[in-house]
């Protein structure tokens, strides 16, 4: 394919067929106040090398491991990546290849989309799954829409312990439906307060997650049943899908739709993204779910087959009554997550799990050992909330010219909560960086 | 796809312009698309239907049908309260193919107004319509 612009030969051919004059002539249904017509301000072409001298220039701005020792999670994890899962995702019919319209000639891709919905869901423990959403703050948005369209109802309940950003995307989503967005509140031991649940009429879902974002466990079986006698859906989310591999699957605990970021499963950090929306249902509400899905079926010779399936929910058929405006999808960070789950396998993804748990509990437990507070009581994850003595900002800065990252301050985002530093272990954490840690914020 | 002139339209029945059939029966009315509809859809897959107690003005979208590669809206001819909906459809939704005029009927409304039954075309005027197209 070649990446080409059209010569003005071409473009006067295509305006001449089009029937317009100009370029000008040919998109002037679109209101002139919406056209830019200042030029764009952008500086001086650079050579190839000034390029990458410029993002290496720009890369030393950012703390990166293993140069850092990083000690913040919230909602962005360090996890490992296996070589295998680098070396299948770097082949070129996965890199290259565009939206299996053709199941004649994409039964790879095909057939690799499948085994990510298969996995997602079991990871889930829904009945189908979604391949795929852009990251977990849109999967959350689509899943309350989701939830507004099935009951009918107008009015949702999220809890403050979603992870913030993922609740302001929530809310950039809700403002022009006309439906409104209940906060549940939080409880001294770091769970969501589902009290304000009680005699709330009209609510399409109700949604947490979980471990949520003080890395608090929560009782997804109550919460379930508080909400389905409120006659509403129960949606979960996750920004940690490891958790997963020893946690009880939102499905077996009553979620109707479950939501996440999949960033955890082999995909880098980088500066934030892209990350992996995984979105799942039970198969009652499998039309009602936005974006791709790979069905299997059979061929005329009775072969096994791969396809697009339920394609009439979406935008290229149903135009503007889609389920959602989704068009493109993450294809390719989906794969990714398949590869690194299939590589793990069922005992891998859970000893993983159990590494994660035990290293951020040890550095848990040196802490409360050397006198600090460990904010909620709940059991966690690989994260959890500390409270260091008062000012401990200074501290904050000092340790990060020593290349240590001591977690995320809590009070960014929950100002009440003034020295509390959310802290993260995975499993590429050594013990000696946690030892260091707790000594250093003694000092 | 059948010419015209195959294609079944059984006297006692009103049409609308968006080719949905209504029957009175007792003061309720019946309604379900026509052999022209389903002929034009091809296969139905997922028949996709309001819940009983919802009310809808004439004309209005009370539900979509979907084929293989299509979804088409569903208008209702005469306004007014759905007092049943056809749960058949729902693990069947080829029975519209088979039998648009009976057992694939769709939903049963209590109309607002009865007159607006008067104001459909009969099969005469229906089938002027079709050919015009």
């Amino acid at each position: 394919m070649r990446y080409l612009p059209h010569t003005q030969e071409e473009i006067a051919a295509m305006l001449q067929t089009a029937g317009v004059n100009s370029l000008d002539d040919l998109f002037a249904t679109i209101p002139k106040s919406c056209c830019c017509r200042i030029g764009l301000n952008l500086p001086e072409a650079l050579t190839e090398w000034e390029l990458n001298a410029h993002m290496d220039a720009l890369a030393e701005n950012t703390a990166v491991s293993p140069e850092y020792k990083i000690f913040m999670g919230a909602g962005s994890y360090e996890h490992y990546m296996p070589a295998s899962a680098s070396y299948l995702l770097s082949r070129s019919e996965f890199v290259t290849s565009y939206t299996p319209y053709q199941p004649e000639m994409s039964q790879g891709t095909l057939q690799a989309i499948y085994e990510y919905q298969t996995l997602a869901s079991q990871l889930m423990g829904m009945e189908v799954a979604t391949a795929s959403h852009y990251d977990g703050s849109t999967a959350l948005a689509e899943a309350l829409l989701m939830a507004v369209r099935i009951t009918r109802k107008k009015k949702v309940a999220v809890s403050s312990l979603i992870h913030p950003l993922h609740r302001r995307v929530v809310q950039t989503y809700f403002d022009p439906t006309g439906c409104e967005v209940i906060e549940l509140p939080y409880l001294e031991n770091g769970k969501t307060d589902l009290a304000p649940l009680e005699g709330l009429e009209g609510l399409a879902a109700v949604a947490l997650q979980s471990p949520n974002f003080f890395g608090c466990i929560e009782d997804l079986a109550t919460a379930g049943q508080t909400t389905h006698a409120n006659d509403a859906l129960f949606i979960v989310s996750f920004t940690e899908a490891l958790a997963y591999g020893l946690l009880k699957t939102p499905g077996s605990l009553g979620a109707d739709i479950v939501c996440g970021e999949g960033q955890s499963l082999g995909l880098p950090r980088s500066f934030g993204g892209p990350g992996l929306g995984i979105l799942g249902s039970l198969t009652k509400y499998m039309r009602n779910l936005p974006g791709r899905l790979i069905g299997r079926t059979k061929d005329r010779d009775g072969k096994n087959g791969f396809v697009l399936t339920l394609a009439t929910r979406e935008q290229h058929i149903r135009r503007e009554k889609a389920t959602s405006n989704i068009c493109t999808n993450n294809s390719h960070c989906a794969l990714t997550a398949a590869v690194y789950m299939a590589s793990l396998g069922g005992s891998g993804f859970r000893d993983l799990s159990q590494l994660n748990h035990d290293k951020a509990q040890y550095l848990k437990n040196e802490l409360k050992k050397a006198g600090f507070n460990i904010a909620f009581d709940s059991p966690t994850f690989n994260e959890f909330v500390v409270q260091f003595p008062t000012g401990f900002a200074t501290q904050y800065n000092n340790l990060l010219d020593k290349k240590i990252i001591a977690g995320l301050a809590v009070e960014t985002y929950y100002p009440e909560l003034k020295d509390h530093y959310l802290l993260c272990a995975t499993e590429t954490m050594p013990k000696e960086d946690m030892d260091a840690l707790v000594r250093e914020v003694q000092k | 796809m059948k010419e015209i002139s195959e294609l079944n339209f059984p006297e006692d029945l009103r049409y609308a312009d968006d080719h949905e059939w209504a029957r009175s029966e007792g003061g309720n009315i019946r309604v379900g698309i026509d052999d022209y509809a389903q002929d034009q859809l091809g296969d139905i897959v997922y028949v996709d239907l309001p819940q009983v107690g919802d009310t809808f003005a004439k004309g209005e979208e009370f539900g979509s049908v979907e084929s293989v590669k299509a979804v088409s809206e569903l208008y209702l001819p005469i306004g007014g309260e759905v007092v049943e909906i056809n749960t058949k459809l729902e693990d069947s939704p080829e029975l519209v193919n088979g039998s648009p005029y009976d057992d694939g009927w769709m939903v049963l409304v209590k109309p607002a107004d009865p007159a607006e039954l008067d104001a459909l075309m009969d099969k005469n005027a229906y089938l002027e319509m079709l050919k015009g197209q």
